[in-house]
């Protein structure tokens, strides 16, 4: 695309800049889209980018041709994953050696490369088309839909897309008031966890006095496992700053403020190009599209410590302070960056917003439950036969997403649990599987939405050494300054140590529950409020599991190590010796040829020899 | 002035006093451990919890750090307040037993057990050494050191800090170290035993006023 001569100076500039954009696009007759999401780079999508680059050249196919490495598309498992258009055709598992044949094949001869489909693990059936696969068909990817069809370096994409015609639409015609009111009405609650509805956040962020104010991205994103604002940051990053951009406009911030974790460079990468090349263009900076409004956006860069997520924090570690919380009122509306009036979104909030405005209230909340409107994201791991990020309309039972979309539990196991909400979530049963995905349906069971993880677990999982996982993260995460959260979280872990390892007793699980209920009510952030979750939902659903632990000193999962043991089966075990010479701690004895043993003493119950025999002699206890 | 309600009345105030301030003006005790008048609020050892917010929608915030607003309705010693704070009193006495200001806070809320494991750490992080050199001293000597639970106090890189004038301040301030009692016996973590160090007794006084309540030594003897 050629460089624009100069500043987009009215609104009737950009869409002459848009129509020569299109224009151009129209020269080209396929599209290749290699997905350089975090799975796909890591098994060598940037190479197969080269290489059908070099190829492409080669041909002289560069000119109609074009070629991009865009975000995550949403497969990950299948990964790299290559999007040929027209037809949508989605070659998954592709190495370098496939370049070739797809531009000879698939470019120019309109073939299909027959190995490089997808196959269905469920149906078993073949696709060839993205828009049919069942994991992607059954989602509604208002946020995550563009990804393959943009660039993330290239404005000249987004604007293809459409892209930025809402703020020039909300400049050219509408006043912060007007905008605020229509986000009011979409009902837009924020993603980043609390679930504040936006609307009346940036009321208050207008409404506060001051003319220096400030409108911060918080992309901090936290949880471990978790990467639904990461890939809206390094996939679109255009519609990350366009919300960012109108909200500015309408609560009358002249500045702007990424927060990103040093942990995602391509996030911070591309967001600092996207602000670059807005700037060029003359969608940022002074004066903009000649409304007369000036916004600058700058990215800070944050350490990436889980609770300078949350907005007080995440303020002190803008200013160059230490990343912690402190107590609100006053509001960060009121005294926020600088002590100036702030407004925190989050990415994925922001991201709705140029949506909710380009679809009109009405359609948008047309999607969704009564109480939770529109789309929400979920990094849904853990196991399930396909794991990624999902994006569903509010509302969607757990079912749907684990079985229909997650193509339910791997290996033909059971389902145990979900977790949602990230690590202060709650765990659900079974029995709540057909809870709908929203805020309130999702805090009533004793979980949230939290920012949209969520585990799915087998019955291999131990819920009790689940719940001393997270409250191991918690008590690493929290700042230390509350005693109630610090203390609190330390001696729940220190209680439920215990009780993996037998050393309880029966009084200490209403002590825990008495100590968990005060950890939530006494402590300052939110950290700290929501840290008890893993242990109340877990002592909720799951007591009997804690019961077995305490009273029967007994892992019914099988995961705790010090109540599980070995033993092999002498009516079973042939004597072959692979266990004997596997095991790290020469605990295994016995003749060849003759039934063997393990010496409860030596075991240190690492369960290798499970693992290795063949025969299936080896019982776990 | 700010009119609000505690605990029933209706009370005005001066605009952005905290609410531990205007509960301490009228006379309500509430107690504290890392607030000082002289030093900025820190809400770190959250003994000063009230409730906040009409019935159904309240909840527990430090009157240290709350400002004191327009409407609000505050309880500061509610059966919920009361709950939580005893709980923290007992987790004090589980971390550090040795502070006599502990020990007298824990009898005078009546908690005489500890059910959690017993540690003997002390500090506990309330901050008043480092605000106090900071903030009277103009020191800034010492500060937290790491997060979680490995928080500590401690000077940049753990050397003697030249700014510290050995003052003494942050001892004399400290809650945990200042005025050690003896500690209670091994087997438990209650003592409450420094409340009859000098007990007006009238056993001893015949013309003294008993007025402790509980005297450990009627305790002791059951007559109570
Ligand atoms: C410990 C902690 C960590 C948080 N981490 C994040 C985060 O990484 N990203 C985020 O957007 N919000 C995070 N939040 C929530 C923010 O405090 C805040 O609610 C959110 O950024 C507001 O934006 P929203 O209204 O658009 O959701 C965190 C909150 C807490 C208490
Ligand atoms: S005195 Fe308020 S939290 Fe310590």
């Amino acid at each position: 695309m050629e460089a624009l001569q100069a500043r987009l100076k009215t609104p009737a500039d950009l869409e002459r800049y848009r129509a020569a954009i299109k224009a151009k696009q129209e020269t080209i007759t396929h599209r290749l889209s290699v997905c350089g999401g975090t799975g796909c780079a890591g098994g060598g999508s940037a190479r197969i980018r080269d290489y059908l680059q070099d190829y492409l050249a080669r041909r002289g196919l560069s000119a109609r041709v074009a070629l991009r490495f865009t975000g995550c598309l949403g497969l990950c498992e299948r990964g790299p994953l290559v999007i040929v258009s027209p037809g949508e055709i989605f070659y998954q598992k592709v190495t370098a050696a496939d370049a070739a044949e797809i531009v000879d094949q698939t470019v120019l001869k309109g073939e299909l490369v027959e190995r490089l489909l997808y196959t269905d693990p469920l149906n078993g059936e073949k696709y060839v088309s993205a828009n049919e696969i069942p994991f992607l068909k059954k989602q509604s990817r208002f946020l995550l839909g563009d990804n393959w069809r943009l660039d993330p370096a290239s404005i000249e994409d987004y604007l293809g897309l459409g892209g930025y015609a809402v703020l020039a639409g909300c400049l050219d015609g509408l006043n912060g008031a007007e905008i605020i009111a229509r986000l009011k009405a979409s009902r837009l609650r924020g993603r980043g966890g609390a679930g504040f509805p936006t609307g009346i956040k940036w009321a208050e962020g207008r409404e506060a006095p001051g003319d220096q104010k400030y409108i911060i991205c918080n992309a901090d994103e936290g949880d471990p496992g978790a990467f639904m604002d990461r890939s809206l940051m390094e996939g679109n990053p255009h519609s990350v700053l366009e919300g960012l951009i109108i909200g500015g406009y309408a609560i009358g911030a002249g500045e702007g403020i990424v927060f990103v974790r040093a942990e995602y460079p391509t996030a911070v990468k591309n967001i600092r190009l996207a602000i670059a090349r807005a700037e060029e263009v003359g969608l940022l900076g002074e004066d903009i599209l000649g409304s007369g409004f000036d916004f600058r956006v700058s990215v800070s860069v944050g350490a990436g410590a889980f609770v300078s997520g949350e907005t007080s924090a995440l303020i002190r570690a803008v200013e160059g302070q230490v990343g912690e919380p402190r107590q609100k009122p006053p509001h960060l509306a009121q005294q926020g960056l600088w002590k100036k009036p702030t407004v925190v979104n989050n990415v994925e909030t922001l991201a709705n917003v140029p949506l909710i405005l380009r679809l009109g209230t009405e359609s948008y909340s047309g999607i969704g439950t009564a109480s939770s409107k529109g789309t929400k994201i979920f990094s849904l791991v853990g196991k399930v036969n396909n794991t990624g990020l999902v994006e569903v309309p509010l509302g969607m039972t757990l079912r749907e997403i684990i079985d229909d979309i997650g193509g339910g539990i791997k290996g033909g196991k059971r389902f145990k649990a979900v977790q949602t909400g990230g690590p202060s979530g709650g765990c659900l049963p079974a029995s709540l599987l057909d809870l709908p995905t929203d805020y309130e349906a999702l805090s009533e069971a004793g979980s949230m939405m939290g920012s949209g993880g969520m585990i799915v677990m087998d019955e291999e999982t131990c819920m009790v050494d689940l719940a001393r996982y997270f409250l191991a993260f918690l008590k690493e995460e929290s700042c230390g300054a509350c005693f109630s959260c610090r203390e609190g979280i330390a001696r729940m872990l220190e209680m439920v140590e215990a009780i993996t390892r037998g050393e309880s007793s029966p009084g200490q699980l209403e002590l825990l529950e008495e100590l968990a209920a005060v950890v939530k009510e006494a402590s300052m952030c939110g950290l700290g409020q929501t840290a008890s979750n893993p242990v109340l939902s877990t002592l909720r659903y799951f007591r009997e599991e804690y019961l077995a632990h305490l009273v029967d000193r007994r892992c019914p999962a099988g995961v705790c190590r010090d109540l599980i043991s070995f033993r092999i089966e002498a009516g079973i075990c042939n004597g072959c010796g692979a266990c004997r010479k596997s095991c790290p701690a020469g605990a295994v004895e016995g003749k060849k040829k003759e039934p063997h043993r393990i010496a409860a003493a030596l075991c240190t119950r690492c369960g290798i020899c499970l693992e290795t025999c063949r025969y299936g002699a080896v019982l776990k206890e | 002035m700010v009119n609000l309600t505690m605990n029933g009345l209706e009370i005005a105030f001066e605009k952005g006093a905290s609410l531990l301030e205007a509960a301490r003006f009228f006379g309500i005790e509430i107690p504290t451990l890392c607030y000082n008048e002289g030093l900025n609020p820190y809400g770190a050892c959250r003994l000063c919890l009230v409730e906040v917010g009409a019935p159904g929608r309240s909840r527990l915030v430090s009157s240290c750090t709350y400002p004191v607003q327009p409407g609000l309705i505050v309880r500061t010693h509610s059966a919920r307040v009361l709950k939580a704070r005893r709980l923290l009193l007992e987790l004090y006495l589980a971390t550090c037993p040795s502070s006599k200001i502990i020990q007298d806070l824990a009898s005078k809320h009546h908690v005489t057990r500890v059910r959690f494991k017993q540690k003997n750490e002390e500090c506990i992080l309330c901050g008043l050494c480092t605000r106090y050199c900071a903030e009277q001293m103009h020191g800034h000597a010492i500060g937290m050191v790491g997060r979680g639970a490995e928080r500590r106090i401690g000077s940049a890189f753990n050397k003697k800090s030249e700014d510290c004038r050995l003052c003494g301040g942050c001892s004399y301030i400290c809650p945990a170290c200042q005025a050690r009692c003896q500690g209670p016996d091994e087997k438990s973590a209650v003592c409450g035993a420094c409340l009859n160090l000098a007990p007006p007794c009238l056993d001893d006084h015949d013309d003294a006023m008993c007025y402790l309540d509980p005297c450990a030594a009627c305790e002791m003897r059951g007559e109570r």
